[in-house]
């Protein structure tokens, strides 16, 4: 399982930013493909990616004069989180995919969760709520609204696109100022952070986490648990990158479906399941 | 009971089948041209720049 999951990781990553021309003229993708948006927190300013991102689309939308219901973020939203919930984060984000390469970099004790976690882990809601919808509603630059998560924050957004096209082409290298030095102060906390913590800005600070998350509940990709079979042997639980419980595993918004707790599990009572738990998860 | 146990058992369809019909509505008020509009141009704001 955590061969496949890294595979499809790398693939989906390799896939979903597969447009190579793009990184080496520093250009990004134009096509009609970019209609749509990939599940995960996949900047659509990186010179390879070949479709949108949800939150920068949720937030183009915000954008506009007026206000009108985003129907089409919506839309990506609750396809996606109906059918899968956070194993979007756990096997198909390409900034997930970063964070969980950075951990196992062996340097630093592991830690699974910062402290005052029980506190911190509503952060991405207020990503959410004030700097994806409030400020992408009512922040100006200039004349126009900005997208104010993707402005001040997203580490993907620096990753994925500010280096590889800041990289590839002189004429936006010279206008890299001050802003650019914060994201980029922002990404290097949260990768050094990575290496310590267990995907620090999934559990702490993604908005996309925050929505999928409550879709986790009623989602139809699950992890189901068989109680017959179950010896309370808790290898589930020490497995669980992110300290979750037995009764926690899928349904809480915090399980990001990595399967780590598949693996661990002696008695195989818990598997992946396109059926919603009959069990105590209910 | 059984009710409410099945009907949260199916409501990811009901979740499936308004993102479909969310993203019905957004094609009709032009919304994925507005995505498509703001994802062909660089993003300035999203690589520290504007």
């Amino acid at each position: 399982m955590k061969r496949l999951r890294l595979l499809v990781q790398l693939l989906f990553t390799i896939v979903t930013n597969g447009y190579a021309y793009g990184f080496l003229s520093g250009k990004i993708y134009r096509g009609s493909l970019k209609y749509a948006c990939v599940p995960g927190l996949n900047c659509y300013s990186c010179p390879g990616a070949v479709a949108s991102c949800p939150i920068g689309a949720l937030q183009a939308l915000l954008n506009r004069q007026g206000f009108q219901i985003p129907f089409a973020a919506l839309g990506f939203f609750f396809l996606f989180g109906s059918l899968l919930g956070r194993f979007v984060c756990g096997w198909l984000c390409p900034f997930g995919l970063v964070q969980d390469l950075l951990h196992k970099i062996p340097l630093f004790k592991k830690k699974k969760r910062l402290p005052h976690h029980h506190i911190l882990k509503y952060g991405k809601y207020v990503t959410l709520v004030f700097l994806v919808c409030v400020g992408s509603m009512f922040l100006f630059g200039g004349y126009a609204k900005v997208p104010a998560f993707c402005k001040f924050l997203c580490p993907s957004g620096t990753l994925f696109g500010a280096i590889p096209l800041l990289s590839a082409n002189e004429s936006l290298r010279g206008q890299a100022g001050g802003l650019f030095l914060w994201k980029l102060g922002i990404l290097l906390g949260i990768v050094l952070l990575s290496i310590k913590v267990y995907r620090p800005f999934c559990q702490y600070l993604c908005p996309l986490g925050a929505i999928y998350g409550w879709f986790n509940r009623f989602s139809l990709v699950q992890i189901h648990w068989q109680e017959a079979l179950c010896t309370s042997c808790h290898a589930c639980e020490a497995a669980c990158p992110l300290a979750l419980s037995l009764r926690e595993i899928s349904c809480s918004a915090e399980c990001i479906r990595c399967g780590k707790c598949v693996d661990a599990c002696p008695q195989k009572c818990l598997h992946f399941s396109a059926k919603k738990a009959d069990t105590a998860h209910e | 009971m059984d009710f409410w146990r099945n009907s949260k058992r199916h409501a990811w369809i009901l979740g499936a089948l308004a993102g479909i019909l969310f993203l019905v509505l957004g094609a009709a008020q032009g919304q994925l041209f507005v995505i498509w509009r703001k994802a062909v141009m660089i993003c300035l704001e999203c690589i520290g720049i504007g």
